[in-house]
């Protein structure tokens, strides 16, 4: 008999299959994580988990009998029957036939359980992801070269002078290797010698002791020594998001839908950042006020609007939760657009003057109902914004009126430009 | 028990923990029964530890420790592993593959007692049955299968970097469809030989290789013979016609197929083929280990080799995998075939050592003869489900199990009938009716490949007889008959034949243009 202990066989011999599968229904789980995330807590996203797939769209078939036709079956723990007893069919089930051995599991919805990187690739394959910015999102922190040390190898303009001449002493005294004064002390000594003899000593002592400096260098190529930098990643940092959101009853579901999948990706790229991503949600009408995510999405609310009020309200949370030297601040804006007149002056002033100078960057979309023409606006809110953001700062607004626009106008704000260096941590 | 303990008959082991010595101990103690005492006779043991991860594997992978590679496993994987991790699911304790050496394995998580549970189970009881069940014998290559699925693996990457990810996997997908209709179900010529069809497999190809001649190309062809004079029955005869196995046609006739799809077929259904034997003798199979693992762990708690604590706790895990839920209980999902073949096994014994009048008018061969394991030991080597159950499931079970037979013919409007119960009527036909639930010939649709048109568009045409009006599930017989079109490379046609031999439905399908 043999004991073979294989436990330590290589894991995740499924991965492949999974991976040819996951290929396979592409598409359906596309759908399916679609539909997730209209379900989902902004937070939950990074968490991949688990979604239903409808079985249809990778079936199996074989060739099997269906379920009609006279059927026999032999049942065990009859307690109550006796031969020629007729039992009713049970209302509502097709042919009364009791079921199947084995059909119990229930195949109509299958769980397939993502990921968190299968889960975020699905999600951001959804929305036309280009290439460059999946790569920025996917990297986790900010690296920047430290000094680490010495090496014996690097480019020329990394040679430590310091540690090099001083490996350099090091290894002349070790070897013993004649300093100049010593020769020169000799030279002298030939020089006032009048005694051949001990002139003819002295000149092989000066000849040995040449020799030996040429075979001993001042400095030899092991000596040198290089400044060593590594990569290390920047310490991560903190970070608020303000979800501002325009609740009056202009705003349809769809634009909610839009600006929910703006935070969404705000959040995942902040929480890809920084260590801790709080998210402070802002709904206003004519008054604003600090919601759950719950309410801010689905609650029922309607009044006028004042979009001061939000920002008033950002601002006093700021000043009360997270100190801007400890915080990197983030804002997101969603609306329609649409703003009282009267309301104009001051949000210009609270926004250029209270909220910009705090945030690393705020971000303004205008979302339009799905007809809509996203190239550009005249709403009152843009109008005014345009003429804050020529001022440079960290401010920026895009339009949006369909979904596969988001992810660009979300990368458009989040490029790294000039004169924006803000922008990114 | 004895209060003098040899050295011999100390306890295996002390409490849950074991080490590889311990699984040694075990399966030596289980041997000195299982060959001494009870007369097995079995393959070389290996006895492979395994994490549950590596079982969830090996599960989705038909239980086979290698495999090649297709997306289906990946998704049973998934499945399993979503019903794993909420917990609605256990694992299987063992897996045991039919090979020799006999391969068992044994989960790290299992207690000394499930693992000593096991060993009796797998390496011996089923151990037993697959070396000496004749369906086995005649249908399976235990030696040769696990070199025979490397080669299919290496064979299905090779072609998949030959040909590409997508032509091998619409070959598998298809061939996978037509899988359950890939065996031959009667017995045949010569007993596989799988190391032998690999052999030739590879002759096969360097001979091609060896005789391809590009010139053959350009020679000219002589007018096409004409068809249509040959006689119907003499043009089924030369395609073997009618055939049940499909797969089997099809990879012998199909016209437009590559040489590396026939090949591909053949391996799906020499697997098929592998576990067709398994299909029909789940009740058996199930009921010989459990009653081997029930002798064994008896035996070895009588001798004092394990204790009374653990021995509670086999007892515990052995009710659990023989309860039969009542037809009206929740948890009731069909006969359990280790409840029903447990069951049955130990009906036997009481028969042969300790029959009744009725047991001997009934089963006057066996009643009384005394020597229980070597009855058993016959009935293991020569039957399967089907005539198992037609042989031996005595009154007394009928009655002990309280079955019943139902009857229900849709037509009848005021319910289903009740027309056996367990009672002096009902014996009889309660055994026929339940050992034909398990006659793969009875329940598997019966179709057949009747003809081909050569002369004309060479559509293939299959009949199924329909039996007590069951027809063919609709959307499923579509998927497949396309994926048969496909490999047939010309239309195909599917008649459903009544009683009366009226064609009751017909499916048809075209191949679509993905040959290339």
């Amino acid at each position: 008999m043999h004991i073979v202990d294989r436990r330590l066989n290589p894991r995740g011999k499924s991965l492949e299959n999974r991976q040819r599968f996951l290929r396979r229904v592409k598409g359906t789980v596309q759908q399916a994580v679609k539909r997730s995330l209209q379900n989902r807590n902004i937070r939950d996203v990074l968490d991949g988990g688990e979604i239903s797939l409808p079985i249809d769209g990778m079936a199996e078939p074989s060739l099997r009998r269906g379920g009609d036709g006279i059927s026999d079956q032999i049942l065990p723990g009859n307690r109550a029957f006796v031969e020629g007893d007729i039992i009713p069919r049970p209302p509502g089930r097709n042919g009364g036939k009791p079921k199947e051995a084995g059909e119990g599991d229930g195949e109509d919805g299958f769980r397939f359980v993502l990921t968190r990187e299968e889960f975020l690739d699905v999600f951001l394959d959804d929305l036309e992801l280009p290439d460059l910015a999946k790569r920025r999102l996917s990297e986790t922190e900010e690296e920047s070269p430290i000094r680490a040390g010495y090496s014996v190898s690097g480019s020329p303009s990394n040679i430590a002078v310091g540690r090099t001449t001083r490996l350099a002493m090091m290894r002349r005294v070790a070897l013993h290797r004649p300093r100049a004064e010593e020769l020169e002390a000799l030279q002298r000594q030939i020089e006032e010698c009048t005694d051949d003899k001990s002139r003819l000593a002295l000149e092989a002592k000066l000849k040995s002791l040449t020799e030996k400096t040429r075979r001993i260098p001042y400095i030899d190529p092991l000596d040198v020594r290089y400044r060593r930098f590594e990569n290390e990643p920047k310490p991560v940092a903190k970070a608020v998001m303000f979800c501002l959101m325009d609740v009056s009853g202009s705003m349809s579901e769809h634009m909610k839908d839009l600006a929910k999948r703006f935070y969404l990706l705000l959040y995942l790229f902040l929480s890809k950042r920084y260590k801790k991503v709080e998210i402070v949600f802002i709904r206003h009408t004519d008054k604003a006020e600090e919601v759950d995510e719950e309410t801010f999405f689905y609650g029922p609310a309607t009044g006028g609007t004042l979009v001061s009020s939000a920002l008033a309200a950002m601002r006093a949370i700021i000043a009360a939760r997270f100190d801007p030297t400890e915080w990197n601040i983030y804002g997101a804006q969603a609306s329609d657009g649409d703003n009282s007149h009267s309301d104009g002056n001051l949000t210009g002033q609270l926004l250029r003057h209270e909220i910009l100078p705090q945030c690393q960057y705020f971000a303004y979309i205008e979302v339009g109902e799905e007809s809509g023409d996203s190239s550009a606006s005249r709403s009152p809110l843009w109008t005014l914004y345009q003429g804050i953001r020529s001022e440079l700062l960290p401010l920026s607004i895009r339009k949006v009126c369909r979904r596969n626009e988001i992810f660009p106008v979300f990368h458009d704000l989040f490029q790294k430009r000039d004169g924006q260096s803000k922008v990114t941590p | 028990m004895t209060t003098t303990v040899r050295p011999k008959e100390r306890l295996l082991f002390e409490g849950a923990d074991w080490d590889f010595s311990t699984l040694q101990r075990i399966h030596d103690a289980c041997e000195e029964i299982a060959l001494g005492e009870l007369g097995l006779d079995v393959y070389p043991n290996q006895i492979e530890v395994i994490t549950s991860e590596q079982m969830l594997d090996a599960y989705s992978s038909t239980g086979m420790p290698l495999f090649y590679r297709h997306w289906s496993f990946g998704k049973h994987f998934a499945h399993h592993e979503a019903f794993y991790r909420r917990g609605m699911r256990d694992l299987a304790y063992e897996i045991v593959i039919n090979s020799s050496p006999c391969i068992s394995y044994l989960m790290e998580e299992n207690t000394a007692t499930m693992q000593t549970l096991v060993t009796a189970h797998a390496a011996f009881g089923h151990n037993h049955f697959f070396k000496n069940n004749y369906l086995f014998k005649l249908w399976t290559d235990a030696k040769g299968i696990l070199d025979y699925l490397d080669f299919a693996k290496g064979y299905i990457t090779r072609c998949e970097e030959r040909y590409g990810e997508a032509a091998v996997e619409r070959t598998l997908d298809a061939a996978h469809a037509l899988m359950s209709h890939g065996v031959h179900r009667y017995a045949g010529k010569t007993t596989v030989d799988l190391r032998q069809e690999e052999k030739r497999q590879q002759e096969r190809r360097a001979h091609e290789e060896q005789m391809f001649n590009d010139l053959w190309r350009t020679v000219p062809v002589g007018k096409a013979r004409k068809g249509g004079d040959i006689g119907l029955e003499k043009r089924r005869a030369a395609l073997g016609l009618p055939q049940d196995n499909i797969l089997y046609f099809l990879e012998k006739s199909a016209p437009r197929l590559q040489p590396w799809q026939r090949e591909i077929l053949r391996i799906v259904r020499h697997v098929a083929q592998y576990f067709h034997p398994q299909r029909q003798t789940k009740v058996m199979n199930e009921g010989t280990a459990t009653f081997v693992h029930y002798q064994i762990m008896n035996r070895l708690h009588e001798r004092g080799q394990i204790s009374d604590g653990n021995f509670l706790e086999f007892l515990k895990s052995h009710a659990n995998v023989v309860f039969q839920p009542s037809y009206d209980d929740r948890r009731f999902s069909g006969f359990n075939p280790y409840a029903l073949g447990f069951a049955m096994m130990q009906d036997i014994e009481r028969i042969v050592t300790k029959p009744t009048e009725e047991d001997r008018a009934w089963f006057p061969d066996i009643s009384g003869r005394g020597d229980a394991m070597a009855v058993l030991r016959g009935i293991w080597a020569d039957y399967r489900d089907e005539s198992f159950i037609s042989q031996f499931l005595s009154p007394n079970l009928i009655r002990q199990l309280r079955l019943f037979h139902l009857y229900d013919d849709p037509d009848q409007t005021e319910g289903v009938l009740v027309s056996a119960i367990h009672n002096e009527r009902g014996y009889l036909r309660i055994r026929r009716q339940l050992s034909r639930e398990y006659d793969i010939g009875w329940t598997d649709p019966v179709i057949d490949i009747v003809d081909v048109d050569l002369a004309g568009d060479r559509r293939l045409l299959l009949q199924h007889i329909v039996m007590n009006g069951c027809h063919l599930q609709e959307a499923d017989t579509r998927l497949v008959l396309q994926h048969l079109a496909d490999l047939w490379g010309y239309d195909v046609l599917l008649q459903e034949i009544d009683g009366s031999s009226t064609v009751a439905r017909e499916y048809a399908a075209s191949p679509r243009k993905i040959v290339q």
